[in-house]
């Protein structure tokens, strides 16, 4: 990976507020044309890494810079080149669309004969131009997200730092706000790295890299392909019933590590390389417990086992 | 053998609002232990059919049935006996858990320090009664609110998205609580945004401008409503590769899914199609390889088509 791309970096990042260590050495390598996301627990320290970055807090300790200005000493131009986008962003409800994009533009510093321009277009691509003339309180739920990303792009930023930005939105306003985000920076030549946070796995799955945040550390970081294959062959299927019946059968069987309800089936994590011993075992103990099993095997497993099972070894001992 | 009585039994269930149809004419039954996803886009008339269910709106035409007991005649009876917790409901941050089990279990009339006691064990937060709701973390106000939903010991449980911004091993604990609720006999009706969330019911509602489109399982819909295959291709430029398979006869959708196509074709459609029409238009493959059906999939194609 060519350094010169690198957008976004730091390193042994730092933050505490008082004796709350919220931050505690996050190192991050970004690069232009690159989603990265930032998954956690409530309280590991994604929004406040997010903050430090967009130079709303400063660090107690270690680096970052956002295009190679530093965010404690060159704080001003780092900034000019990030676009945020928080949890809770807020519109001018009383002010139509174009209005509200203006009011972000000139704070920003966008000169008169710049703004309207810049601002046409990024309605245009957000889908929101032939609503310019509305007021933001008459804008559906998806339209105000929309609105809300248009002002973090107006200046062209070209590091997009999105804090769960689709809370509460529905599959086909995400869907969209997906395609955005992606087209934006696959574009050629485009430049741009996004960072966004969630809680929700089948959206990190679409971020190239994930970085799991745990205690205010990054625990694991890889592709969501690579965190995936930390659970290779671990994540089993069980069908059969009755299901209370075979969850405690589960649980008492050496090897398993992870019983739970999936619909009408159960998904168990196993240990490593245990897949067709606990199989077997079941196929056994079921019966004889009473109930009927009905099969088992390996399926793929998914981000959310992966964040469930790194979650639980935290509070393993080290 | 006999079978046990639908807890919600919808008939032609239609409400309007002057001109606009909110819900148009749906019919539906569910049976005691069942927990039903019911998704659809904002404003589709999943909120007003929960709504007219919980006696809190009266049909416009049709009926509807809820624990043998009709929505529009005896609204007070379903009410008594039915938990719904929801996102914007209200919980007093300055009262401590207990106090708002107590104050809610004051509206049913439930007066018993044993009930609420039972109720703030059942959402594991027996060791919790004296703090200040203010302090507690999402994951916990989410149970402290399903915790106040089912403190009348409902039958039928309303879950307006019960789970949005939680995170996932707090979802996933929530849901464990759901699952034992359920064996126990509740029946559950929830929202979610959520795809993968939506894969953890029974069966799954979708609704689009009013109309039920489709009430089944996760599995059966994913069958009955993704077409053809599911194909996951890498390639280089991405953009340009979207474009040049969208318009390849057979593709029936094209998505954008981080460093990779998402791409749902006609299964006559193979692998050799797609690789030349790449070919042909100077786009580097990588890997292309077969994908497995979503619940998303299945809710983009009924709330676009």
């Amino acid at each position: 990976m060519n350094s010169d791309n690198i957008l976004v970096q730091a390193s042994g990042l730092r933050k505490s507020f008082g004796n709350v260590h919220a931050v505690k050495g996050v190192d991050l390598n970004i690069a232009a044309g690159e989603i990265y996301g930032l998954v956690g627990s409530d309280g590991a320290g994604k929004t406040t890494t997010m903050r430090l970055l967009v130079g709303a807090l400063l660090p107690t300790n270690g680096e970052a810079t956002i295009c190679g200005y530093s965010v404690k000493k060159q704080v001003e131009q780092a900034r000019s080149q990030v676009g945020y986008l928080s949890q809770r962003f807020s519109l001018y409800e009383d002010l139509t669309v174009l209005e509200n994009i203006r009011f972000f533009a000139e704070m920003r510093g966008l000169k008169p004969d710049e703004w309207l321009p810049r601002s046409l277009e990024i309605l245009e691509f957000v889908g929101l131009a032939k609503f310019q003339n509305r007021r933001a309180g008459q804008l559906s739920g998806g339209m105000k997200q929309k609105l809300g990303l248009a002002s973090a792009l107006v200046t062209r930023p070209r590091v997009l730092l999105l804090d769960e930005p689709t809370t509460g939105v529905d599959p086909v306003t995400r869907q969209d706000f997906w395609q955005l985000i992606i087209q934006l920076v696959s574009a050629q030549d485009s430049g741009v790295s996004v960072i966004i946070s969630t809680p929700y796995m089948d959206e990190a799955a679409r971020c190239h890299r994930i970085g799991f945040m745990q205690k205010g550390e990054i625990s694991v970081e890889g592709t969501p392909g690579h965190l995936r294959n930390l659970l290779n062959q671990r994540i089993l299927e069980l069908r059969g019933h009755p299901l209370p019946l075979l969850k405690s059968i589960s649980a008492q069987t050496a090897q398993v590590e992870d019983v739970r309800a999936f619909g009408d089936c159960l998904h168990l994590r196993v240990k490593t390389g245990q897949s067709e011993a606990v199989i077997k075992d079941l196929e056994q103990a079921i019966p004889v417990g009473g109930g009927n099993f009905l099969g088992a095997r390996p399926i793929a497993s998914s981000l959310e086992d992966v964040f469930i099972y790194l979650s639980e070894r935290e509070h393993e001992p080290a | 053998m006999n079978l046990p009585e639908p807890v919600i039994v919808v008939d032609h269930l239609t409400r309007r609002f002057g001109d606009f149809v909110a819900v148009n004419a749906i019919s539906f039954e569910v049976q005691p232990g069942e927990i039903i996803g019911y998704l659809g886009p904002n404003g589709s008339g999943k909120t007003t059919t929960f709504r007219m269910l919980l006696g809190l709106l009266t049909p416009t035409q049709g009926r509807a049935s809820v624990l043998g007991y009709d929505v529009s005649h005896q609204a007070d009876q379903v009410r008594a006996r039915v938990g719904y917790m929801s996102q914007k409901f209200a919980i007093y941050d300055d009262l401590t858990v207990w106090e708002n089990l107590q104050f809610y279990g004051g509206v049913y009339g439930i007066t018993e320090k044993t009930r609420i006691a039972e109720t703030a064990e059942l959402v594991g937060l027996g060791g919790q009664k004296r703090v200040l709701t203010r302090d507690l973390s999402v994951g916990w106000r989410q149970r402290l609110a399903l915790g106040i939903a089912l403190v009348h010991n409902p039958r039928l449980l309303f879950l307006d998205e019960p789970t949005s911004g939680v995170d996932p091993t707090a979802r996933r604990a929530f849901w464990d609580l759901i699952y034992s609720l359920a064996e126990s006999g509740v029946t559950i009706l929830v929202t979610t945004h959520y795809m993968d969330e939506a894969e953890y019911c029974h069966r799954v509602a979708m609704m689009r401008d009013g109309n039920l489109l489709a009430l089944d399982t996760p599995l059966a819909l994913k069958d009955q409503f993704v077409p053809g295959r599911v194909w996951e291709v890498y390639a280089e430029p991405l953009l340009d590769g979207l474009h040049a398979l969208a318009q390849l006869p057979g593709v029936l959708r094209t998505s954008l899914s981080g460093d990779h196509l998402r791409v749902i074709a006609e299964s006559g459609l193979g692998e050799t199609e797609m690789k030349r029409t790449l070919n042909e238009a100077n786009i580097r493959l990588t890997s292309i390889q077969s994908g497995e059906p979503t619940l998303e999939d299945v809710f983009l194609n009924l709330a676009r088509n």
